[in-house]
């Protein structure tokens, strides 16, 4: 009886061990939040270790997952031949009224450089990273390249595939990055509508198509209008090529992004020498620093 | 008697397959399989393996590793941390403590149940993501990831239950 008895407050307090452990895991998990709102240093560093060490086991798995995806959009090409084909043709005939058209403003632009004296725009350095994580969530939109620190990779370079412009970097490891693209919602773009000059921020909104904000200037935007980086905030190179309006309506004014986010197999990661879009790293502004000594 | 040391040893890894089997669905979902459907959502496939661990084999994925799991989700995904972490940690605990109900249940049931679970789960995921980032997240494509994740339940479950069935039979 006696012996029962001792068993079952040993269980109960077992039972009450358990549901403390469970609080305290819960409290744990807020405590993080906390942590990760507050922008802590020591955060971004544990993110960025985790996703370095795991970066060869996601490297490994990307690349039979490649294949199959090659395998697959052959078969999808070979189905749509035809259609693709006349496509070309008829994309072909419009190119060359293009190119026309483009031969002749080179040699108009660059008899005026020589007129004005222009200094060139530098080269840029570019890196090519193979994508090894692509976080398809409707929390953010992400991806992990296999390319870090040692490759020479920085926070806030911008990030091209082809001539689009796909995002920019977070976050860096010494073997990997974090690509945050440009439809996440904490990703902020400044932006100009090529043909007006309009300047605005591009917005995501973990949606497939941003939106554009803060408006300055000419406000006729219409569905066509590309969408280019502007210099502002000097983040971005401008003229680099995002997107195009796609609706004006009552949801704002939306881009469907140049970029097709499923394509993406390889990124190349541009080194303009320029401040990139993260200030973080820079030193705190001079005044801020000198409040405090007063 | 007591059992020999390669017979602890193999009841030892045997053991670390549930947890094992959930990282690596979560591993899968952060595979960059370019296809059109995937590319902007995948389903929560560690939400799944949770879930399902919690009600069969609760002893071997406690909430301690649900929590971890949902952390290492966190850092991979670069949403918001903790966030997934309490999710799961949330969804053990029910999971785990509505057990006696499932055992002996027709599939449906325990689909049915999971459709509740994951919809209270994701509804979860949202509100904190919404009051971390400040901003009201889209709720479209979370609505269409959760019918996703409920549309991949039986496949995932039937793969589940053959992995319990080869390597935990009786251990």
């Amino acid at each position: 009886m006696k012996q029962s008895s001792a068993a079952g407050r040993l269980a109960t307090l077992r039972l009450l061990a358990h549901r403390f452990a469970f609080l305290m895991l819960a409290a744990s998990a807020f405590a993080l939040m906390m942590l990760g709102k507050a922008d802590i240093v020591l955060v971004e560093q544990t993110r960025v270790l985790v996703v370095d060490a795991l970066a060869p086991m996601l490297e490994a798995m990307a690349r039979p997952a490649a294949t199959v995806a090659r395998v697959t959009s052959g078969v999808h090409e070979l189905a749509n031949l035809r259609a693709e084909n006349a496509r070309l043709r008829e994309e072909n005939a419009r190119l060359m009224r293009w190119q026309t058209v483009a031969r002749r403003l080179e040699a108009e632009t660059m008899v005026l450089h020589q007129q004005l004296n222009v200094v060139p725009d530098p080269d840029p350095a570019f890196v090519t990273a193979r994508v090894i994580g692509d976080l398809g969530s409707a929390f953010g939109h992400s991806m992990l390249l296999a390319a870090g620190s040692r490759d020479g990779v920085r926070k806030g370079q911008a990030v091209m595939s082809g001539e689009a412009l796909v995002g920019h970097i977070a976050e860096v490891g010494v073997r990997s990055s974090r690509l945050l693209l440009i439809t996440d919602i904490n990703a902020r773009i400044p932006v100009v509508i090529e043909s007006t000059r309009t300047r605005a921020i591009l917005t995501g909104d973990n949606s497939a198509r941003p939106r554009l904000n803060y408006i300055v200037g000419n406000p006729a935007i219409s569905v066509g209008d590309r969408v280019v980086t502007s210099s502002s905030g000097a983040a971005f190179p401008p003229g680099l090529p995002v997107g195009v309006v796609v609706s004006v309506g009552e949801g704002g004014y939306r881009v469907e992004p140049f970029a097709r986010r499923h394509q993406l197999e390889f990124v190349s990661i541009v080194d303009y020498g320029l401040g990139g879009i993260l200030p973080f790293e820079r030193a705190p502004p001079d005044r801020r620093r000198r409040g405090r000594e007063e | 008697m007591k059992p020999s040391v390669w017979v602890r040893m193999d009841t030892w890894v045997r053991h670390l397959i549930p947890a094992t089997a959930t990282i690596f669905l979560l591993l899968l979902t952060v595979v960059p399989t370019r296809l059109t459907v995937f590319a902007d959502i995948a389903p929560m496939l560690p939400l799944m393996g949770v879930y399902y661990w919690a009600i069969y084999r609760p002893d071997l994925l406690p909430a301690w590793l649900a929590f971890a799991i949902g952390l290492l989700g966190d850092i991979v995904g670069g949403t918001p941390l903790g966030a997934n972490a309490l999710v799961l940690l949330l969804v053990q605990g029910t999971a785990a403590a509505q057990r006696r109900f499932f055992l002996g249940k027709s599939f449906a049931v325990t689909w049915w149940a999971f459709g509740l679970l994951a919809a209270g789960a994701i509804a979860l995921d949202w509100l904190l993501v919404t009051l971390i980032v400040g901003r009201v997240v889209d709720p479209a494509p979370v609505l269409f990831e959760y019918l996703m994740t409920l549309c991949c339940f039986p496949l995932l479950t039937w793969v589940l239950a053959r992995t319990q069935m080869a390597f935990l039979l009786d251990v």
